[in-house]
């Protein structure tokens, strides 16, 4: 196989892998944002309680690296729908400045006690036997777990988009994201709503963080340093677009493999140039509404 | 018909006159306003030994008074003003190490020229923006600048930053000393001049028009207010201000890396003024001054606790005081009535 | 000798919901014109399509001879367009003088200045209480606007319009939301405009629209229903059919 097809097909790959990761992460705090218009800077927190709520299963538990996922997912989403209803809920007619220094306040904090808990040093999570090493697709091979991640990927978009798209929930989400006031009179109890979503997005986020650990590491920053990330792929995606959020899952995912490949520590450049051209073209991200 | 009249005109001209007695009082000098400053030239004869931390501060007060201009007077939102405490900073940096030009003034003005012509451009396009996708904006612009000075490390210095800066003596007299008893009076005397032009606009009709465009910007395009023109300009003031505090910062530390373009930078400096008090010119001080030295005991102390103490105090600033301290000493000072019925 | 405002043929639409459809309308100099409908009839969209708030897919809007269909909500103003909003628009955290001293500040370029100190300009304050005083707000110039109750703060909706020295001024329900004891202070001051500036007055009071209008246009569903003088408004048939509770046109305030 030619040489730029092979570097091609791995920025590729990574490149998938990676934007699964972006998506799963990042497409509870679109539809909150869209839904609710509050601007929730802990999310990326919630990512990072997910990943050490997974490492403390295995290690300290000996649970099994999947199932930890779920009960962390689930776990995290319990606890946010706490703090949805003690703390969030006062905000929602709050300015944008004030949501985003209470959230911000509320991640030093999730981080600070992170770093008590479990200290600065990176942390790893062992795997089970099939998630490790490679798997052979005919051409090349792939580490198992990426391909793990692409899959699993693609599974919740399916089950996402069929939530969305399909059930009656699913309507009544996009019906309050596309006008709020209208679907309240129509007799959409949005605030619950909102907690269930809130609730979702937040499992999501730490499922996120859980399958981040053998992707980054994990440490008490991934809270701040990704919700970069996160931020910016809400915003070019679009507020409330499930579509929105996957489509700039790819492109960014995919730009910035592809940056790292090619120009190693400067490749970090291209996600935040993407960004920024994206924003001036369509303020409001692809698919996001004025 | 003749009475009325007269009765008319004399509480007119009464009414003139209390109007404009009001108006003036408003940006007077007080006599409490010389407070920060007594404070500032008391810590010099107080704190000999601390006088490189006490720079830190006063360069802080002095970034944080650039955002109030735009955070706190014109009510715009925006994540990376780092952005412009790192040309300056660099802008001194660069002319120092690769260009040998290190006499401190003419830096100062570069620094203000440089990250004002990038505050002029960057504000003319992303100003049309808001909320989030404004946030974002100015957050990757920041990041971009980063990048771009990570891309060639080779003249920037990296993370690693610039080595071994040194600077000329001011006025070709005063020397930087060990303990940077000069510089301390230095930073404070450009403090002194930066103030006297920050607190001029904030009271002009320009001021009070970028308090129209936050009180209320739809108002402002119906009254024929050429608002983004408005915006652009306090953003290209700010953005020069923010530089000459950068520069401020390497000329002091005679040092500068890459990290001074960090989004934390943009945070810490949007929590001081939040924790002083945004709109109020003196927020700057307050804010800067207690987050500084609070900040340099506890995170000595333990950094994580520091961490988890700042978060704990944004999120009760948001809860109970969302107008800061300054705000606070309002409200406590509503108990004592000491104004007259107008 | 041109109108002072044309509007032609203006169009918009919200995605597939036509809101504006094919509107004329002309103002002359001096006019005191009404544009009354049902609700939801696109009196205010049409405003603000005139004021530049909003942009129209077709027509043009003239202003005193100008074309300024293409011309910034903000340059507009500047020409002498001037509106009132249905619901307060004013800058509540500042005093009553300020609000007015600012729209003169605004309109003279005064605003421009970085240096000198608001109130210097004793040219800017004298005129600023010469408003006040022609609406009788002077005894409230040094109050918060937000201090106010409603009826007063109207007034000062209407004070900065004028302040603005406008040729056209466009009033949405001037006495919206104004308690019946006051507003007869709003129809007074409307009474009592300049006889040159051209005006337009979207109302619900039947009352207040015989009493102020030389010329009525209809709006329904975003059309021009029918225009004429309000002898011929009041006795056409198909107006009151349209136009809910015609009958009763003594003080049915619709919000």
């Amino acid at each position: 196989m030619p040489q730029f097809a092979i570097i091609a097909v791995s920025i590729l790959f990574d490149g998938l892998a990676y934007a699964m990761f972006l998506f799963i992460t990042s497409v509870g705090l679109s539809v909150t944002m869209g839904l609710m218009g509050f601007v929730n800077l802990a999310h990326g927190a919630f990512a990072m309680a997910g990943g050490y709520v997974v490492v403390s299963l295995t290690r300290t538990l000996g649970i099994g690296f999947v199932p930890s996922l779920v009960i962390a997912a689930v776990i995290v989403g319990a606890v946010s729908v706490v703090f949805e209803r003690g703390l969030y809920r006062r905000l929602y007619k709050s300015t944008d400045l004030e949501q985003v220094l209470l959230t911000i306040g509320l991640a030093f904090m999730a981080i600070a006690t992170a770093t008590y808990l479990y200290g600065p040093i990176p942390k790893s999570v062992p795997l089970p036997d099939w998630l490790q090493g490679d798997v052979n697709l005919g051409f090349r091979n792939f580490p198992s777990y990426r391909a793990f991640l692409i899959v699993l990927g693609f599974a919740l978009i399916a089950v996402l988009w069929y939530a969305f798209e399909r059930t009656n929930i699913g309507a009544k989400i996009r019906a309050a994201v596309d006008n709020r006031r209208m679907a309240e009179s129509v007799g959409i109890n949005v605030d619950r709503l909102f907690t269930l979503t809130f609730a979702v997005g937040s499992g999501l986020a730490a499922l996120g963080g859980g399958l981040a650990i053998q992707l980054f590491g994990l440490s008490p920053s991934f809270a701040v340093l990704y919700l970069v990330l996160f931020l910016i792929v809400v915003a070019v995606g679009g507020l409330g677009s499930l579509k929105g959020t996957l489509v700039a899952a790819l492109v960014i995912g995919v730009f910035d493999t592809g940056g790292k490949y090619l120009l190693s520590d400067a490749g970090g450049f291209f996600v935040y140039a993407v960004t920024v051209a994206v924003l001036l073209v369509k303020p409001a991200g692809f698919y996001g509404r004025e | 018909m003749a009475a009325s009249e007269t009765i008319s005109t004399a509480s007119r001209s009464e009414a003139r006159e209390r109007a404009a007695e009001y108006l003036i009082k408003r940006h007077r000098f007080r006599l409490r306003e010389t407070l920060p400053w007594l404070v500032a030239i008391a810590v010099y004869f107080v704190f000999p030994e601390r006088m490189t931390f006490g720079s830190q501060v006063l360069v802080m007060v002095m970034f944080a008074l650039s955002l109030d201009l735009i955070l706190g007077y014109a009510g715009i939102v925006t994540l990376g003003h780092a952005a412009f405490f790192g040309i300056g900073a660099y802008t001194v940096g660069l002319a120092a190490a690769r260009l040998g030009w290190s006499e401190p003034i003419s830096g100062l003005f570069a620094a203000a020229i440089a990250a004002g012509l990038v505050g002029f451009i960057t504000g003319w396009f992303l100003l049309r923006y808001r909320g989030l996708t404004l946030l974002m904006l100015t957050l990757a612009t920041a990041i971009l600048l980063q990048e771009t000075g990570n891309l060639r490390s080779d003249i920037s210095g990296g993370y690693d930053g610039l080595p071994g800066l040194t600077f000329k003596p001011l006025f070709g007299v005063f020397d930087y000393d060990l303990y940077g008893h000069t510089y301390y009076l230095y930073v404070l005397a450009v403090l002194v001049v930066v103030f006297f032009f920050v607190r001029r606009i904030v009271y002009s009709p320009f001021g009070q028009a970028l308090t129209g465009v936050r009180e209320n910007v739809r108002r402002m395009h119906a009254i024929g207010s050429p608002v983004h023109g408005r915006l652009v300009t306090v953003y290209t003031i700010a953005a020069a201000i923010a530089g000459v505090a950068g520069a401020l910062f390497t000329q002091t530390n005679a040092y500068v890396t890459l990290t001074v373009f960090d989004f934390d930078n943009s945070a810490k400096v949007m929590v001081m003024l939040i924790l002083g008090g945004t709109g109020r010119l003196y927020g700057a001080f307050v804010g800067a001054t207690v987050y500084m030295v609070l900040e340099d005991y506890f995170s000595k102390l333990s950094p994580t606790f520091w961490q988890f103490g700042i978060g704990l105090v944004l999120v009760l600033a948001v809860l109970f005081t969302p107008r800061g301290v300054l705000g606070l000493f309002e409200s406590i000072g509503k108990f004592f009535p000491e104004r007259k019925k107008p | 000798m041109s109108a002072a405002l044309q509007v032609e043929g203006l169009n918009r639409a919200f995605g597939a919901l036509p809101v504006t459809r094919d509107v004329n309308l002309t103002l002359e100099r001096g006019a005191r014109h009404a544009l009354i409908g049902p609700n939801g009839a696109g009196k205010t969209t049409l405003v603000n399509l005139i004021t530049g708030a909003l942009k129209p897919n077709s027509g043009r809007v003239v202003l005193n001879g100008e074309d300024i269909t293409n011309v910034s909500q903000a340059e507009r103003a500047r020409r002498g367009l001037a509106r009132t909003f249905q619901i307060n628009q004013l800058f509540r955290g500042l005093t009553v003088l300020e609000n007015i001293g600012m729209c003169i500040s605004e309109r003279d370029g005064y605003a421009n200045n970085l240096w000198r100190a608001v109130g210097t300009k004793r040219a800017i304050l004298d005129e600023a209480l010469d408003h006040l005083d022609s609406l009788r707000l002077v005894d409230d110039a040094l109050k918060l606007v937000r201090e106010l109750p409603y009826g007063r703060q109207r007034l000062v909706e209407i004070a900065i319009a004028l302040a603005q020295k406008p040729r056209v001024l466009l009033l949405d329900e001037p006495a919206a939301g104004v308690p019946s004891s006051e507003s007869h202070l709003i129809l007074d001051v409307v009474a009592a405009l300049d006889p040159d500036i051209a005006v337009l007055i979207i109302e619900h009071d039947m009352d207040v629209v015989f009493r102020f209008a030389k010329e009525i246009t209809v709006l329904v569903q975003g059309a021009v229903f029918t225009h004429g003088t309000p002898d011929a408004i009041m006795n056409n048939e198909q107006v009151k059919a349209v136009y809910l509770g015609q009958e009763g046109h003594r003080g049915g305030r619709h919000g």
